[in-house]
């Protein structure tokens, strides 16, 4: 067994046993949902459904119903896919990159922060298909032969690496979450009485057994893949940041967008998981697994990248000015107090300056602290988004493009449409799946519960 | 002479691992092992060995790799070379920076789905195969040895499983 210092403070809280951790994750599968999860899910799939009528009448019209024009002709769309995609870059985070380092605490939460990841490309990937105007030519994104367009598709451009990345990541990410589900659903499976349910665990969870060959087998793919998606995951949102980086703007045209990006992505990504877990383990009282602790690795996290991105803001700046580049120097005086300066204040102050209030304890491991801030930070990364792009855009270096851009009712819609559809799934991911990787937590018991802890085993 | 099939069934995966050890070292073969989550040192006790599933991972990656090289230097070198923004279009290796992003993310795919893939097939596990658990305990809280023993044998055998510390010992 693995031992574990006695310093280290418990991850699973209480006196639990195996079968307690079993029935604690089970039951909200088990039992009838709330009063509350209905309403959060009525209100979520209503705004899924006006989502879904903006798309239909973008599709039945054409992208003119946005606001974006002839100069800011990437503006909602984009900003609403990286801010996506970036929150979805925690979950492939927790799962892999902690795993890699043996971080025994992501046990708890990777399960619902792989399910963010999942659902939140499946939003990003909304954004991109539509941009293209005409959604139903798409698959002219793939490699197909010259009959279909004139010529093969650019390998050279990153908008190409871009279609490669995010569906590579997206299919490997479900497999990763897929192959950590089965035992658990076994374990589902094995507990329902009803058969039409029985019926559908047993189809879920793949024949499962448990079988110590199984096993071995699970836990070196469980490896192997976490070992993959760790670059996958650094590679996805630097080839994003490359769309922007390859391109002549200034502004745009800068080397450290990536592990700008990346860190940015994370940054997001882990506030995205802090205010669905702080609700989740209230809802399902999860406190026992999720707990203080938990929370405060989490917003160390976050001031790690959240100083990164400071960073990274304070070294744009300084490298406009530093290289002489008049252009250059009048995209970022542009940003700063240009017509979208408040765009730019937001952005700074949900960013750089209200991470840095974790650096206090008492901040760090209050639970209302961390769900404000999860949100200012979320917040503060759709404007970082917004700040690249439309008064990037709005400015360039032809006056007679500038203009200014307002979005419609339907850029409104569609945003708001995802991130119902964000919470609709989600929803019905806590009420139909482990949110917790029980078969994980079970193995860490008797190294990390705090009874376990107590007697000295 | 008849064989019959003994389940011990045990609350706790150290207890399961001496029981292990101990009926490996009567010189009888424990059939298989079923537990709620990975029990980390049976498998050299029962014997099962190392598996070779990362050497595929492997072998995937390296297809993904020559597949999307193949591909991008067929479409943008031999088939319709097309000059695009100065960059060189007559020889693959010059133009090779631009196309690292899609050589390593077709890399990754074919290694992360070909050894999904394998594992899903060589532990058969789809939709529709009927689980072989004995024990529905076995997916919550319980760790099943299962052992297929001699007549003669199973006094003893019961003997070491409780002594061992199984909760249960079934015999059928």
């Amino acid at each position: 067994m693995h031992q574990e210092s006695e310093i280290r403070k418990p991850l699973i809280l209480g006196n639990k046993s195996y079968k307690d951790i079993t029935d604690d994750i089970i039951r909200p599968v088990q039992g009838k949902a709330n009063k509350y999860w209905w309403i959060v899910f009525t209100l979520a799939s209503a705004t899924f459904t006006w989502g879904i009528i903006c798309l239909c009448y973008t599709i039945g019209t054409g992208i003119g119903v946005w606001g974006s024009n002839n100069g800011v002709d990437w503006a909602w769309d984009i900003t609403n896919f990286v801010w996506w995609i970036g929150i979805g870059h925690a979950g492939t985070l927790i799962s892999a990159v902690l795993l890699l380092f043996r971080q025994k605490w992501r046990m708890a939460i990777n399960r619902s922060a792989e399910a963010m990841t999942i659902f939140a490309v499946m939003c990003a990937a909304i954004f991109v298909t539509m941009h293209t105007g005409r959604p139903w030519l798409d698959y002219w994104l793939f490699p197909l032969p010259n009959q279909f367009g004139s010529l093969w598709i650019n390998f050279n451009s990153p908008l190409v690496w871009d279609v490669f990345a995010v569906s590579t990541y997206f299919s490997v990410s479900l497999v990763f979450w897929y192959t950590g589900l089965i035992p658990d659903f076994a374990t589902i499976r094995d507990r329902m009485t009803k058969p039409l349910a029985k019926k559908i665990y047993t189809l879920l969870s793949f024949g499962w057994s448990g079988r110590s060959k199984d096993w071995t087998r699970f836990e070196e793919v469980s490896l192997v893949l976490a070992g993959l998606s760790t670059p996958l995951v650094f590679s996805v949102h630097s080839i994003v940041s490359t769309d922007f980086a390859t391109a002549v703007l200034p502004g745009w045209h800068a080397t450290i967008f990536p592990p700008y990006f990346v860190a940015g992505a994370v940054f997001s990504g882990f506030a995205m998981v802090l205010t669905l877990i702080l609700i989740m383990r209230k809802v399902f009282s999860l406190e026992s697994y999720i707990n203080i602790k938990h929370i405060e690795y989490m917003n160390i996290v976050i001031i790690i990248t959240g100083s990164i991105v400071g960073v990274a803001y304070l070294t744009e700046l300084f490298m406009s000015w530093y290289a002489g580049v008049e252009y250059e120097q009048y995209a970022f005086i542009n940003r700063a107090t240009g017509p979208y300066w408040w765009a730019y204040a937001l952005m700074m102050t949900c960013n750089v300056i209200s991470p840095q209030l974790f650096w206090f304890k008492k901040i760090r491991t209050s639970l209302i602290a961390t769900f404000i801030l999860s949100i200012v930070v979320n917040i503060g990364m759709w404007f970082e988004r917004f700040v690249i792009i439309v008064p990037t855009l709005c400015r360039t270096y032809l006056p007679s493009t500038w203009n200014m851009y307002h979005p419609t009712f339907v850029d409104i819609g569609i945003f708001t449409g995802t991130i119902g559809m964000f919470f609709t799934f989600f929803l019905l991911f806590a009420r139909f799946f482990p949110v917790i990787a029980q078969s994980e937590l079970k193995s860490i018991l008797k190294s990390s519960g705090s009874e376990y802890k107590k007697q000295g085993h | 002479m008849s064989k019959v099939t003994v389940h011990g069934i045990y609350d706790d995966d150290e207890q399961l691992k001496n029981g292990a050890i101990k009926i490996v070292g009567m010189g009888l073969h424990v059939k298989e092992v079923f537990s709620p989550f990975p029990v980390h040192g049976i498998d050299p006790i029962i014997g099962v060995k190392r598996t070779l599933l990362p050497i595929t991972s492997f072998i995937y990656g390296c297809t993904g790799a020559l597949l999307a090289t193949w591909m991008m230097w067929y479409m943008m070198i031999s088939d319709w070379p097309t000059e695009i923004g100065g960059k060189p279009n007559f020889t693959y290796l010059v133009n090779w920076p631009a196309f690292i992003p899609i050589t390593f993310e077709s890399t990754v795919l074919c290694a992360a789905h070909g050894m999904a893939i394998t594992f899903f097939i060589r532990s058969w596990l789809m939709p529709g195969v009927t689980p072989k658990n004995p024990d529905l305990r076995t997916t919550d809280n319980k760790f099943l040895m299962l052992l297929e023993v001699n007549q003669d044998d199973l006094g003893r055998v019961q003997s070491a499983l409780k002594e061992t510390g199984a909760s249960e010992v079934n015999v059928q």
